[in-house]
């Protein structure tokens, strides 16, 4: 079953006078399940692709599907609607709330989804366990190295339960052990709970755990 | 919601110092304004209390023509018998006392020089004499049967060089036009506190104000002090009969109702400028930190939070700087005002004319002004958020999120 479709999208960014193409025509589908790599050098459009299909983002043209629903043209309430529950992000940049805990930063999007309490307590610890950070519940990111930054991140994507979870980059800040492990939790997570993972990259050592790899190269698929 | 002000609170505990002098700004106006509010308020309950005492009482009986500004002295707008007509109206029960006085115009004349002066001819033993006897500075009080002495205000005194003791010709208007002049010894000086009524005012015993004016048995009204204040319109429309005008305190000093009105109007100008300083301080540390948390707001609109929760997120820091400003600025205020309240402010001649204003201000401070501040000011500090708020509601989520790197 399609999660996200893309048809012809492309995406004009205008800085001053000049004009540049990030997309020039993409058409994509991404089903159920998958656990796919978007690799492609810096500029191939990698991040503009998940901005589009995360909702961050309006493609200058074409369409985006989200469960079969247009989002092209949303507006900006309706887009975070649809982001709530439905896309989880990952960031490059370890983008936790710096004055919440572990605990309150993966309760956070159950709380915008108006989960009762004992659903979020029960959710929350289920998730903390799963990313192998139980003990460090209610530290706060500062007191948290890079890779439990991350994983916190990738227990909050997967919070409300998504349809999709979309990481830009997401070993790019960490060394090897730890990008190894936020992968081997993603792919485990992905296989137990079927939920659909979009990583953009361009490390090899990350591109091996993709089933199914799309190269970008100057805002086409290659 | 409980979510949001936590991270309100958290938010507003990163950079400790700036919120702490966010909130004192907001404490140090809403302290002045509640000293302020308390000061007009303890002027103007000082000067209608003066007023009361000294002057016009709670309540006066006149004839139906008497015409106070020209201190009529023709026997038509005077009351006969006046002794009866205030034993009658103090034989209520709500009346505290009823004392008959004549007012006269006059000169008071000491060597070269001269002054206009008030006469007043009251009952010397009637316990609405008492804040001139209390008010004794010099000399010795007058007695009913005093026939040859006066008292005169310090204030008067001071400025024709007199101390009590000396003797002085007095130049009074009678109730047949003319003039007529008497020495007089002066018995003793008085302070009411309030030397706008110290610098005009001479009281002789009520039968010699009576004699020199030519009023014979008659007096200009009968002054009642009420035991309850509230009381006033009650008794003024159980006196009411056709010979007599009754005027309340309230018709008798219609200045510093007016006054009051303009003072309250003021206040709340006085409210406006200061609260509006202060919301500028509000203002400027919710936009640092909507910059300083640019990425973040993009990380909360990612996860789907819609604009108006983000707003939300910036009211409920505003609302908690606010609870924090405001309480430190009641506090503050209080403790000034209780401290004026005990001891006061001398300002000395204030010299208003119409208005009686005592030497030393004394704030009032009552809850309901406090009340009227606190919520004014909360709801300025919330307004002050709006700005900040829509900035960081309008952030592109894509722009937010590249915004902290």
């Amino acid at each position: 079953m399609e999660v996200t479709r893309v048809e012809n999208v492309t995406r004009v960014f205008t800085i001053g006078k000049v004009e540049t193409q990030a997309l020039r025509g993409i058409s994509l589908s991404i089903e159920e399940g998958e656990f796919t790599a978007l690799v492609g050098p810096s500029g191939s459009g990698k991040t503009t692709l998940l901005q589009l299909l995360g909702c961050l983002d309006q493609p200058t043209g074409g369409q985006v599907f989200v469960k079969g629903q247009d989002v092209s043209r949303l507006n900006r309430n309706q887009r975070a609607d649809m982001r709530r529950g439905t896309i989880g992000f990952v960031f490059q940049f370890f983008a936790l709330i710096p004055t919440l805990t572990a605990y309150e930063n993966i309760e956070m999007p159950l709380l915008l989804n108006k989960h009762t309490p004992t659903e979020r307590r029960d959710r929350v610890m289920q998730l903390l366990e799963a990313v192998d950070l139980a003990d460090r519940a209610h530290h706060r990111p500062d007191q948290m190295s890079g890779g439990e930054q991350q994983r916190a991140a990738v227990a909050r994507a997967l919070a409300p339960h998504p349809a999709i979870v979309l990481a830009d980059e997401p070993t790019a800040n960490l060394d090897t052990a730890n990008g190894e492990q936020v992968m081997d939790i993603m792919t485990r997570l992905n296989q137990e709970t079927g939920v659909t993972f979009v990583f953009a990259t361009h490390d090899p050592r990350v591109i091996k755990y993709a089933r199914r790899v799309i190269t970008l190269r100057d805002g086409i698929v290659a | 919601m409980i979510q949001l002000y936590k991270m309100a609170w958290r938010d507003l505990g990163r950079n400790r110092r700036r919120t702490f002098f966010s909130m004192l700004a907001l404490a140090f106006g809403v302290a002045l304004l509640v000293f302020m509010d308390s000061f007009i308020a303890g002027e103007m309950r000082d000067a209608l209390q003066l007023a009361i005492k000294l002057q016009s009482g709670h309540l006066q009986v006149r004839t139906a023509t008497y015409n106070e500004d020209k201190t009529s002295l023709k026997w038509e707008d005077l009351i006969e018998n006046p002794d009866a007509v205030a034993a009658r109206i103090a034989a209520r029960p709500e009346v505290q006392v009823a004392t008959p006085r004549l007012y006269a115009t006059g000169i008071v004349v000491a060597g070269d020089t001269s002054a206009g002066v008030r006469v007043v001819g009251i009952d010397p033993d009637s316990a609405a004499s008492a804040p001139f006897s209390e008010g004794m500075t010099s000399g010795s009080y007058l007695t009913a049967d005093d026939r040859g002495g006066l008292l005169m205000g310090r204030t008067l005194a001071d400025k024709l060089k007199l101390s009590s003791g000396d003797k002085v010709n007095l130049l009074v208007n009678t109730s047949n036009g003319d003039v007529d002049q008497q020495p007089f010894v002066i018995r003793g000086l008085f302070s009411t506190g309030t030397p706008g009524y110290d610098q005009n005012t001479i009281f002789l015993p009520l039968s010699k104000a009576q004699a020199i004016a030519r009023a014979d048995n008659r007096a200009s009204i009968i002054l009642i002090l009420l035991k309850d204040q509230d009381q006033t319109d009650a008794l003024a429309a159980a006196l009411q009969e056709p010979a007599y005008q009754i005027k309340t305190y309230n018709q008798m000093n219609p200045l510093l109702n007016e006054f009051e009105q303009y003072a309250n109007a003021m206040m709340y100008v006085f409210y406006l400028i200061v609260l509006g300083i202060t919301a500028t301080v509000i203002v400027n540390t919710l936009v640092m930190s909507v910059f300083e948390r640019t990425r973040e707001i993009g990380i909360l609109s990612a996860m789907g939070m819609r604009g108006g929760r983000i707003m939300a997120m910036f009211f409920a820091e505003s609302s908690l700087l606010a609870v924090g400003g405001i309480t430190m600025g009641v506090a503050l205020g209080s403790l000034i005002s209780a401290f004026v309240q005990r001891y006061g402010i001398f300002i000395g001649d204030f010299g208003v004319t119409g208005i009686f204003i005592g030497e030393r201000i004394y704030t009032y401070l009552t809850l309901k002004d406090i009340i009227t501040l606190a919520i004014m000011a909360f709801v300025i500090t919330l307004l002050s958020a709006i700005y900040p708020a829509m900035v960081a509601a309008r952030l592109e989520p894509v722009e937010a999120l590249h915004g902290g790197k």
